[in-house]
């Protein structure tokens, strides 16, 4: 029980997910800064950021709306992206092995940041934040399908294994999926998904700052937003992480190898905010077009190709 | 300066708030957004939500019917909020001071913690201006 605890409180669930998540937060808006030639904050701003929301700002609760489900909602975000992070880190780390169906399990525990958001909103009765909440629904419709064929795909190029130590080591030995025809479909399909689970631009439209003034984040402030920066920082960690543990041959510590892993998180998260950064955000319905239509097809002849064995 | 008032100044959100402004008070502040300038190194964003807010920017006179939603906005925020008026408008009134929709400069309404005069400011002068907030 203390061990499970351990393995949830500090070591690699809330805390050390939530740091390494704010590093790489800092990062992605250092890089941010570099793209438009400006110098970019400090190492620990999001650790200032989250620091000032926790201990200095007031919290203000909504007047027409329910307040325990308003303050309750990020509370769980936090908790289910540490449950999801603690499923992912385990094997990818190293530490235990998991069991057998693992992949499904993380899959719905990764829709929960998302979805509590969306409680959030609705519960805080502020017109804009219904606004966002309904697109992030649309959202996560549009993005869900896709999500689930990209792991079939992976599922399938693995031998119908469903256990995530087994995919991991199935790739250590062969080497990783990402380096066939399939895997490379699947990658990028996998990568316009973690940008839609992110909220990250070009899928914004929940948060949009400047049509909607931050959509579903509009009536938080002091202690439940930080608990939301929390979870979103934890998030943009294991997010990356269940990608390179799927498709690119998993972190491995020993040596050299661990400037290798962290290389490969780092690339990733430079993917995804350079997607972010050269793309201007779309309109709700073009997103679901282009998962249902475009992102969908690409991870259907992923399979295809997969059942041939490219 | 303790633990909190040093998290707190590194990490300064700002919301924008422009009255009846002849706007040029608005650009020369998203100026300090840009790379020349870029006030993120400081840790400042630009916020969306006043919720999010600690530092209020008021720029532009404000008249009759700002002035109710400057309070409005001013009582919305989260506190420990800080207030600046920017721009000749903001302090005082300037060219907008005798006419009749005019509502009072931005301290008759709230409480103000740093003026930055100029029609307009220069960026230089703003983060002046934000500099002296912060050691104050
Ligand atoms: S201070 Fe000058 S530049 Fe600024 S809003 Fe007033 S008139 Fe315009």
């Amino acid at each position: 029980m203390a061990e499970q605890l351990f393995y949830f409180l500090i070591f690699p669930g809330l805390l050390f997910a939530a740091i390494v998540g704010g590093l790489l937060s800092w990062y992605d808006r250092k890089i941010t800064a570099w793209v438009q030639f400006r110098k970019g904050p400090p190492l620990f701003q999001p650790f200032y950021d989250f620091l000032k929301l926790l201990l200095v700002k007031e919290t203000i609760l909504p007047k027409h709306g329910s307040k325990g489900v308003f303050l309750a909602a990020p509370v769980f975000a936090v908790f289910g992206a540490s449950i999801a992070g603690v499923f992912i880190l385990l094997p990818l780390l190293g530490i235990e092995t998991g069991f057998k169906g693992d992949i499904i399990v993380i899959f719905y525990l990764l829709t929960i940041p998302s979805l509590t958001y969306i409680i959030g909103a609705l519960a805080s009765g502020n017109p804009l934040a219904a606004v966002g909440g309904s697109r992030e629904m649309k959202l996560i419709l549009s993005y869900e399908l896709t999500f689930l064929l990209v792991l079939a795909g992976i599922i399938q190029k693995a031998g119908m294994t469903i256990s995530f130590n087994e995919i991991i080591s199935l790739q250590t030995i062969n080497g990783a999926f990402a380096g066939s025809i399939s895997g490379i479909l699947l990658f990028i399909v996998f990568i316009f998904c973690i940008q839609a689970k992110l909220a990250l631009v070009p899928f914004d439209m929940p948060e949009a700052e400047t049509e909607i003034s931050e959509g579903i984040m509009i009536e938080y402030s002091g202690t439940p937003y930080a608990m939301i920066k929390m979870a979103k920082y934890i998030m943009f960690f294991i997010l990356p992480a269940f990608l390179i543990g799927l498709l690119w041959g998993g972190l491995n510590f020993e040596g050299i190898n661990i400037l290798w892993s962290i290389l490969k998180i780092l690339f990733v998260v430079l993917l995804l905010t350079l997607i972010r950064n050269t793309n201007p955000r779309v309109k709700i319905k073009q997103a679901i077009r282009y998962f249902l239509v475009w992102m969908n097809l690409l991870a259907i002849i992923a399979i295809v190709l997969s059942y041939f064995g490219l | 300066m303790g633990f909190k008032e040093f998290c707190f100044k590194k990490s300064l959100w700002l919301f924008h708030f422009g009255g009846a402004s002849c706007n040029n008070c608005d650009i020369e502040i998203l100026d300090c957004l840009t790379p020349r300038y870029d006030v993120e190194r400081f840790g400042m964003l630009l916020v969306g939500s006043i919720r999010h807010a600690d530092v209020l920017l008021v720029n532009g006179s404000i008249n009759q019917r700002d002035k109710s939603r400057l309070l409005e906005l001013y009582e919305q925020a989260p506190k420990p909020i800080l207030v600046v008026a920017i721009g000749a408008c903001g302090c005082t009134g300037g060219i907008f001071a005798e006419g009749n929709t005019f509502a009072g400069p931005v301290d008759k309404i709230i409480p103000v913690d740093a003026y930055i005069p100029g029609c307009p400011p220069k960026p230089e002068a703003i983060l002046a201006g934000i500099v002296k907030l912060l050691n104050k």
